[in-house]
């Protein structure tokens, strides 16, 4: 019975507090007056509902906690097992998605939009996840990939096959080229400096009206072609539904989008795959684990650093030269720090490192506030309380086991807290 | 030169109300190890309360008594913001992977942000200049360089919160908890300080800090609205990083050279590259200083 009186005196004490933290926001509201001054007025039926909401989740919370079973500290190999039959049929779904019957174009959509931050968070976890470098600024190489495609399109008349790999190559170059003042930095100067990188080149795009059109963005970049079959609506000859003999409609160009960001989705994971077996991977690796450790064992810590950042980017790229030709529009405001926190935060919560992870932190992260719209301005308030929940509830992210690159004998999974978090 | 004068005013008022948020983010670095991200919306936080007790307040009590009201208000009130954020969102996290509290801290910043907008509306709020007028330093070819009074209330006022802050971090035993803590948490834990305590402290103090910048901000440009939070946040932590983050001098250092650089960019140079100035700059010190100005530079023993 005094354990029920604390819990309530508790819950009673963070209700209290709950009602001083609300009492400005919640429980009173600026308003315009008509002469042009502000006026304030009260709400207390919600500011009530909040504190009373407070309380009740508070002791809800003690009543658990006291109950809740003791925690086993054994490795929960639950998902990351899952994911050995998971991920091929993930994948499989993935493949006849569009196809199935009854599915609706706006579902398509979401799976490029989901697909597109795949690719991303798989191209940020070669730098975060494998080398181990705090990168806050991915969202410059995904700006730089979109705005080479757009300006070569709107320039020079290219199209977006000749466009996807310069996108790529130019990513690449500006990875190493902002690479190179920050090898020296480890940890949170790192984060920082990769974070003024991104805002430069944001804030660069939006005031070089002459080249980039500033805030009004470019418009009209083409759609990418099926070996020069464009997929207009009109028909006729050169289109695809001209070719083939089909009626056009809008669900064959999304679905061309689709299997283009499969494709390349797939083919970042395949690199980054193969990367990891081979020298220049098991040497990311180790430069996580320890650098100076690295160092005295003769790894080039510069050029192994400096090809991360340009792996990473240069995927950033493809996905920025992607996401310009789906759009057929680019402003800055799609490449703002947002971009790069929602990217990180990806590969954080699918578990630094996992690749299947990043798949289901995607799903989660883009295709949930999809859901939500009908919530609209809800939606990013739902968004950052769940950010911090889900990390509180699983701080190593979705899959929090890892199978070391290479073992003696048998590799087996082993717990994602033995993992260097890298300080680079 | 009195067009430098001028920016030089501007740019040490700026500078103030940088360092004063870059005190609180280098605290909690130098505490728990960890970029809170949310404390620039601690900021905005402050701002709009120092708004809304202003509005309810104008009209009943004289002005300065209403903007003090504002200041201990919105310092009070987001000193339990900055401890229910740390309970909530980062305790649980503690000494756990380091990306987990950054992540948490974005979450908070998204929330925080949210949570302001939907309940107080997008809209730019403003309010009239509370402190008009000011006094000429010098005049020279017809141009006057001004200082008001609210740059010289602003600037009084962050050197009677820096000092009483120093005084407490140098002379006090909280401070003295605070700095062992610092330095190692677990000795310090060993030797009978409650840690938890001490982070809740600090936490309560930088919230408190960046809430009264808030105020100060307001009163300062008179327009706020929900985002002010993300761009005060990214440069108070440049500024923290500038200055050698963990440094407490380094922040007010960083902050004041940032109000500067910005204050001169954009009276000499354009005001649209002067954030852009701002990040170059950060990075070219770091290239040849890696742990900022006044940062320890940290020996790595293996």
């Amino acid at each position: 019975m005094s354990r029920l009186l604390r819990d309530v005196k508790d819950s009673g004490a963070v209700a209290f507090m709950a009602l001083l933290i609300f009492a400005p926001f919640l429980g009173l509201q600026l308003g315009d007056s008509d002469s042009g001054n502000l006026t304030l007025s009260t709400r207390p039926a919600l500011l009530a509902a909040a504190v009373g909401l407070t309380f009740a989740a508070r002791f809800c919370f003690l009543l658990w906690e006291a109950h809740r079973p003791p925690r086993i500290p054994a490795l929960s190999l639950g998902l990351a097992k899952s994911g050995k039959y998971a991920a091929p049929a993930l994948l499989i779904f993935a493949i006849v998605m569009p196809f199935l019957p009854g599915i609706k174009n706006a579902s398509i959509d979401l799976g490029v939009l989901i697909m597109t931050y795949v690719m991303l968070g798989w191209g940020l976890n070669i730098v975060v996840g494998l080398a181990g470098l705090l990168d806050l600024g991915y969202v410059a190489f995904y700006a730089v990939g979109a705005y080479s495609f757009g300006l070569l399109s709107t320039n020079f008349g290219l199209g977006f096959w000749e466009c996807l790999p310069l996108a790529g190559i130019l990513a690449a170059c500006w990875g190493v080229f902002l690479g190179f003042p920050v090898l020296r930095l480890r940890g949170d100067y790192l984060a920082i400096v990769t974070l003024a990188f991104g805002e430069i080149i944001r804030l660069v795009i939006t005031n070089w009206v002459s080249l980039t059109g500033g805030p009004n963005g470019i418009t009209d970049i083409p759609h990418p072609t099926l070996f020069g079959l464009k997929f207009s609506m009109a028909g006729g000859p050169g289109s695809f539904a001209g070719f083939f003999g089909i009626t056009p409609s809008p669900s064959q160009r999304i679905t061309y989008l689709y299997y283009i960001i499969l494709v390349l989705a797939l083919l970042t994971n395949w690199v980054t795959l193969r990367l990891r077996r081979q020298p220049l991977g098991r040497a990311w690796e180790a430069l996580r684990e320890d650098e100076t450790a690295c160092r005295s064992l003769g790894i080039n810590v510069r050029n192994t650093k400096l090809t991360a950042f340009a792996i990473g980017a240069m995927f950033g790229g493809f996905a920025g030269c992607f996401f310009a030709t789906r759009q057929a529009f680019i402003s800055p405001d799609s490449f703002t720090f947002m971009e790069s926190a929602t990217v990180l935060a990806i590969v954080v919560l699918g578990g630094a490192g996992s690749q299947f992870g990043v798949v289901l932190a995607a799903c989660v992260m883009i295709g949930v506030p999809e859901l939500l719209q009908g919530l609209q301005i809800y939606r990013m308030l739902i968004f950052g309380a769940a950010l911090v929940v889900i990390m509180i509830v699983r701080p190593r992210g979705f899959i929090s086991t890892r199978r070391p690159t290479v073992a003696l004998g048998k590799a087996k999974p082993i717990s994602a807290d033995l993992i260097a978090q890298g300080q680079g | 030169m009195a067009y430098a004068l001028q920016q030089l005013v501007n740019g040490l008022t700026l500078g103030m109300i940088y360092g004063l948020i870059a005190v609180g983010y280098t605290m909690v670095y130098g505490i728990i190890g960890m970029i809170n991200f949310a404390h620039g919306d601690v900021f905005m936080i402050g701002a709009f309360i120092g708004i809304i007790v202003i509005t309810a307040l104008s009209g009943i009590t004289a002005v300065p008594l209403g903007l003090l009201a504002a200041l201990i208000i919105s310092a009070a009130l987001c000193g339990l913001y900055g401890f229910s954020i740390e309970r909530v969102a980062y305790r649980p996290l503690r000494g756990s992977f380091r990306l987990a509290p950054l992540i948490s801290a974005i979450g908070m910043s998204i929330l925080l942000e949210n949570y302001v907008q939907t309940s107080q509306g997008a809209l730019e709020r403003a309010i009239p200049n509370l402190i008009p007028g000011g006094i000429t330093l010098m005049r020279q070819d017809g141009f006057a360089v001004q200082l008001t009074w609210m740059q010289i209330a602003i600037m009084a006022v962050t050197l009677v919160v820096l000092a009483v802050f120093t005084y407490i971090v140098t002379k006090t035993p909280l401070g003295r908890a605070m700095r062992a803590v610092e330095q190692d948490a677990k000795m310090a834990a060993l030797l009978g300080i409650d840690t938890n305590r001490t982070i809740s402290t600090t936490f309560i103090i930088g919230s408190a800090l960046a809430a009264m910048a808030g105020v100060m901000f307001l009163l300062y440009y008179g327009v706020i609205d929900f985002y002010i939070g993300f761009n005060a946040g990214i440069k108070a932590f440049t500024a923290a990083v500038l200055g050698g983050i963990g440094s407490l001098p380094g922040a007010v250092l960083g902050g004041l050279l940032i109000g500067l650089i910005e204050a001169f960019w954009s009276g000499y140079a354009t005001v649209a590259y002067k954030d852009a100035a701002v990040y170059s700059i950060l990075a070219i010190v770091l290239m040849f200083m890696p742990s900022g100005l006044l940062g320890r530079h940290e020996v790595e023993k293996v």
